[in-house]
């Protein structure tokens, strides 16, 4: 029994080494650290229960039966973040570059089947070379049951991909199936095809970096949600992050005891709106101040930024928060911003999560670029996520709600629970100038009575009132007390039960 | 008395004046530009008056404009606070005109010291001591030598049209003083063609202290001891306080009594203050005098129990003075700090804009002594472009300059701004410094020990043990408290560790916390051990510990693993990791920020309005490169050095926050 045993812990310790010290050196002095200390700094402490650790390739070919590594580079188990269940999987790249052979991809596919049948979110840690290419088309099935499993998980539990190496080919499809991605920067990069073929096709000289590094993907593409430093700073805060996500579609979101007074009244925001309505102002200030704590984790926080979009709690509870920013683009809609938008918001649904908007949008962006890119399709995705979200939402228009981006906003007519306004609020077809323009145009040549009429039009409509009177604004709130209101608001709604009507999926403008 | 007076300023002092006003029951009625419609003072005051657009020039010191709101509110008095009209003798005779009250001196008094020739003259006559020189203009180097002899050196030899430095020259001897007359000579003809020169004696290791004096108009004057403002930036003051480190009884009691003499020479009837400088030897010279409240004068008030704005509306209501010298003491000691919003790290540029965060500390006790803050902003108001970027005068007091400067601290900890770049961490480093403890410094204290500007301040190891072990404390409630989320596995829970490793300012101290109900105890790896208490929960900017059985106020954010932690002009990032994460962020690559010597920086948030410049253009030392457009004012960014513009990552109307680069060289 003893042999055994011994033998079951020298096994082990095998595995553990993955590729061997001099491999993880290597992957050391790249700045990047292996498979298990990931897993280390991901869980919480000696939560890991790791599965397939004996595992080994089956191929055949180009020598590669002699070369079996136990855990065929992936590793795989679940564990617990503050206490909640996660799975996770995390390419080895020490062992065989972390390639994807078929029975690598068997071994994700295995707990990504048990995080559905047991209700927690996916976590994976991708530092891969790409499909064995010594497997062939093993690999490349291997690769396409991974994305099966990721469809199928889709709405069901959390997936969420971190990008801590390469990712490149058919590899960058499954963390493109999951819900967020993050990169490390400097060490990770993600495209189809690499710079060598890039240059032999399109004869572009692009390095590594500059096609698919953490700063292309989360300023350019949008492809990843967020960037960090190194692989530290990403495992915490992918942890931060799922402090705020359910485990699961049927569980509600989260809630933690919180340290924040729920009436607390910020008198700053009585400011926040310049005189000046041509003035920007930072709208995260808002959400900040709303927030508990202060706390707010922010989604595609480079990308499209007229228009926030993120997680922070109320009472402890996680709420999604979507926000048109002033200080960018003056917090115009346009093609970017309502896919990232709408995609977030659609995340929320799908998890539960309430939704809270804050509006301030002069309207679409105009221009040739933008009707060419097919803005209205991608407007209509906003749109279209917002009328078909049956969770709880709240709405607050700080200033500016013009034209279609009102009703894009969240609006009562796409079955907003609460909208309430700021005395600050203009819920108008478009601002008073432009509109006068248009009804007045006989006057045009007269200055004065332009004045005078754009003045007539401003004291009609640069309000809340016109739009509350119709009940359109079920109540006109003080800005201070915006986080007591809002709060409250959630509370109200915390039994909130509305049913789509069943179809097989809906047809949302992709 | 007056039933109400009108306020001819702006920002803390309106406030301050409205303070006192409100206390002796008299009305006030503040007045306002376009950029202070929101302002403190606005709301303060029982009536306000608006008068114009933000710039001053067609707002607060537009005599018109002032003399309407009086008519319009039936204001019988004018208090000018400092700057504007305060000093203004038009302004003055205009009131008088309209039979209102200035609060301030007498027209003749503001006229007299208004000119630094006429009030070195007049200062002379009164037997007051001034800085030996001679006025006239000097013909040759003999000459130059000669008066210099009778001055006594050293010397300053000084171009008359001159200014920053040009034309002027130190000399010990008489050889120095013959070569130098020639140098300021030649270089004023060139610099100013203007090549007149005069020679006054060159003050060492100077001071500026100043003296407060009280007069009525029935010829009754004292003085309220002095005050020293040695701490200066470019000739602004930072750091003042009274008494002076620096004086003894007799000297005070001569500076004190010439300046009495001063003001009675030129019918002064109000409060007002006679500039000194003094030397290493304690000669002190006349250097002009401000006839107005100074922006220091609540130190003054701590150490003396006096109301200076009370002390002047009476005056000015004719009273005769109530107090005598005899009456004045000296209690305790006083500092004020000028909170300014100047960003230290960045060569004390004005940042304007608004606050988001605007929390004092509670005026009244604070430990051993008193605070006092006299401010003129609030939560969520703005720092304008157009007035001067004072935030606040955070003053305190305490038995002995120890004890007030150990307030100072205790106060500067806790004193919250955010939204705009500010000064509190340099005084606050200041208020560390050996020389200012000393209280050994001069007027040359911020060029010498600051030469390379404000690189922030790095703790002692003690100090940082301190903060250490409160942040382990803080993350401990963190941590636990994400430990009690929903949806946990029932007997799975996280339990959280007791050994951590805490790194700050490059070093790291592995440590155990031994947490109980009241707080917890901190070992560090070398047995030595630290009791850590406080209520600081999740949240919290402000996390008042005890540690060790001594007070720790610091400014707390929320980053990955830890906090950014503010403290004592320090400002560093506290890491709180358990000693397997620690051990594997150790093999973490230190990323080098990169290099921005070869970088055009956003010096400020703003929009591009133009860029100047194109890929492959080679650019020359001061060329124009493009223009950021901020606070609607155009800033036009040129080359530091010459270079090929190699990429540009920033167009016309591109909106850029600070530090985004907008273009690179080659």
């Amino acid at each position: 029994m003893k042999d055994i045993l011994a033998e079951l812990h020298e096994r082990r310790e095998g595995a553990r080494l993955g590729g061997g010290q001099k491999r993880i050196d290597a992957q050391h002095a790249k700045g990047k650290l292996t498979a298990r200390e990931r897993i280390d700094l991901l869980l919480d402490e000696d939560s890991f229960e790791e599965y397939d650790m004996f595992v080994s390739h089956r191929c055949a070919d180009f020598g590669m039966e002699n070369n079996k590594p136990a855990g065929d580079g992936v590793v795989t188990g679940w564990g617990t973040i503050n206490g909640r269940m996660v799975y996770v999987f995390s390419q080895d790249f020490t062992v065989l570059g972390g390639s994807v052979s078929a029975t690598h991809a068997q071994k994700i596919c295995k707990i990504m089947d048990m995080a559905v049948q047991n209700g927690a979110p996916v976590i994976g840690l991708n530092d891969s070379g790409g499909a064995r290419i010594q497997e062939g088309v093993d690999a490349l099935a291997g690769y396409a049951e991974i994305f099966q499993r990721n469809i199928m998980a889709s709405g069901v539990i959390p997936q969420i991909s971190v990008i801590m190496g390469p990712c490149a080919g058919g590899a960058v499809y499954s963390p493109a199936m999951t819900d967020f991605i993050f990169m490390v920067k400097d060490s990770s990069y993600m495209f189809v095809t690499g710079p060598d073929v890039v240059k032999t096709v399109t004869n572009e000289h692009v390095t590594a970096e500059e096609l698919g590094g953490a700063s292309t993907h989360t300023k350019k593409s949008s492809v990843a949600d967020g960037a960090f430093e190194n692989d530290v700073e990403a495992l915490a805060e992918v942890r931060r992050l799922v402090d705020f996500l359910p485990l699961n579609n049927r569980e509600k979101p989260p809630v933690r005891p919180f340290f924040d007074d729920v009436d607390r009244i910020e008198s700053s925001l009585d400011t926040i709106i310049p005189d000046n309505a041509n003035q920007p102002y930072d709208m995260k200030e808002l959400i900040l101040k709303v927030a508990d704590e202060g706390d707010f984790y922010e989604i595609q926080e480079d990308y499209a930024k007229n228009i926030i979009t993120g997680f922070i709690r109320l009472e402890g509870q996680t709420v999604g928060v979507v926000a048109n920013q002033p200080m960018v683009l003056a917090g115009c809609l346009d093609i970017d911003s309502s896919r990232k938008a709408a995609r977030f918001v659609r995340f929320c649904d799908a998890f539960e999560i309430p939704i809270l908007t804050f509006v301030d949008v002069p309207g679409f962006l105009p221009g040739t670029s933008q009707e060419y890119g097919g803005v209205i399709k991608h407007g209509a995705k906003l749109l279209f996520a917002y009328g078909e979200a049956t969770v709880p939402k709240v709405t607050v228009i700080t200033r500016k709600a013009y034209g279609g981006a009102y009703d894009v906003m969240a609006s009562k007519h796409l079955r907003g629970d609460l909208n309430y306004a700021w005395p600050t609020a203009e819920i108008a077809v478009m601002g008073a100038k432009g509109a006068t323009e248009i009804i007045h145009r006989a006057d045009l040549g007269d200055a004065e009575k332009i004045a005078a009429h754009t003045q007539e039009y401003e004291d009609r409509f640069a309000n809340p009132f016109v739009a509350a009177e119709r009940g359109f604004i079920d109540e006109v709130i003080q800005p201070k007390s915006t986080r007591k209101r809002v709060s409250r608001a959630f509370a109200m709604l915390r039994g909130k039960q509305l049913k789509n009507p069943w179809k097989k999926h809906d047809n949302i403008p992709l | 008395m007056f039933d109400k007076i009108l306020i001819a300023n702006r920002g803390e002092i309106a406030c301050r004046v409205i303070k006192t006003a409100r206390k002796m029951g008299i009305k006030t009625v503040a007045v306002y530009s376009d950029a202070d419609k929101n302002a403190l003072h606005v709301e303060m005051a029982d009536e306000a008056v608006y008068i114009g657009p933000p710039p001053a020039n067609q707002s607060y010191i537009v005599i018109d404009k002032i003399m309407d709101a009086i008519k319009q509110t039936g204001a019988q008095a004018v208090h000018p606070g400092y700057g504007f009209l305060s000093e203004n003798p038009k302004f003055a005779e205009a009131l008088e005109a309209a039979g209102v009250a200035f609060i301030g001196p007498p027209k003749g008094a503001i006229e007299a010291m208004g000119d630094k020739i006429t009030s070195k003259k007049i200062a002379q006559d009164a037997e007051v001591s001034t800085v030996p020189g001679y006025m006239g203009l000097i013909e040759d180097a003999d000459e130059a030598v000669k008066i210099s002899n009778e001055i006594g050196y050293p010397v300053m030899i000084k171009a008359s049209a001159g200014g920053g430095g040009k034309g002027m020259r130190i000399a010990w001897n008489d050889q120095e003083a013959r070569e130098g007359f020639q140098s300021s000579k030649n270089e004023a003809a060139n610099s100013f063609g203007d090549d007149r020169i005069f020679i006054e004696k060159f003050v060492t290791q100077p001071r500026h202290i100043e003296i407060q004096v009280l007069c009525d108009a029935h010829g009754n004057g004292i003085w309220l001891n002095e005050r020293e403002c040695s701490i200066q930036r470019r000739n602004q003051k930072v750091v003042e306080e009274a008494p002076s480190p620096f004086l003894d009884e007799a000297t005070r009691k001569a500076m004190g009594d010439q300046s009495v003499a001063l003001a009675k020479a030129v019918g002064y009837a109000s409060a007002g203050t006679v500039e000194f400088i003094v030397d290493g030897d304690k000669n002190f010279y006349f250097l002009e005098m401000n006839t107005r409240l100074q922006v220091e004068h609540p130190v003054t008030e701590l150490i003396t129990g006096v109301d200076l704005v009370e002390q002047m509306i009476r005056v000015a209501n004719g009273e005769p003075l109530s107090i005598t010298q005899d009456d004045v003491k000296i209690n305790g000691w006083a500092i004020e700090n000028r909170l300014y919003a100047e960003d230290p790290y960045r060569g004390f540029l004005p940042s304007i804009g608004r606050l988001t965060r605007y929390r004092p500390p509670a005026e009244g006790e604070l430990g051993e002594g008193i605070v006092r803050n006299d401010t003129g902003v609030y939560e969520g108001g703005e720092i304008s472009m157009y007035y001067d970027p004072m935030i606040a005068k955070l003053c305190t007091w305490g038995e002995t300059r120890e004890a007030a400067i150990e307030v100072m601290r205790n106060a500067l900890d806790s004193f919250e701004v955010e939204g705009i770049g500010h000064n509190l961490p340099f005084v606050a480093a200041v208020m560390d410094h050996p020389k200012f403890i000393s209280g050994d410094m001069t007027t040359a204290f911020i060029e010498e020990e600051y030469p390379e500007g404000f690189e922030g301040v790095d703790l002692g190891e003690d100090a940082l043990r301190r903060i250490a072990a409160a942040a382990a404390a803080m993350n401990r409630v963190a941590e636990i408290r994400r430990a009690r989320i929903s949806g946990t596995i029932n007997n799975h829970e996280r339990r959280v560790g007791e050994d951590w490793v805490v790194s700050a300012a490059g070093q790291s101290w592995p440590l155990s916390i031994a947490a109980d109900k009241d707080g917890s105890d901190v070992t560090f790896e070398d047995g030595a051990s630290l009791r850590v208490e406080g209520d600081w929960t999740p949240g919290d900017s402000l996390a008042r510990m005890t540690v060790d059985g001594g007070p720790l106020v610091l400014k707390v954010d929320k980053i990955t693993h830890g906090f950014r932690i503010r403290s004592r002009g320090a400002d560093m990032k506290v890491t709180v990791r358990s000693p397997r994460q620690a051990e594997l962020a150790a093999l973490m690559p230190e990323k080098l920020p990169p290099d921005t010597s070869k970088m055009l920086l956003c010096p400020m948030p703003g929009l591009i309005v133009k860029v100047d410049v194109e890929v492959g253009d080679e650019v020359q030392e001061g060329q124009a490169l493009c223009t950021v457009e901020a606070m609607k004012m155009e800033n036009i960014l040129r080359a530091e050095k010459s270079g090929k513009v190699s990429k540009i990552n920033a167009a016309a109307g591109d909106s850029l926050a600070v530090d985004d680069v907008i273009m690179e060289f080659e």
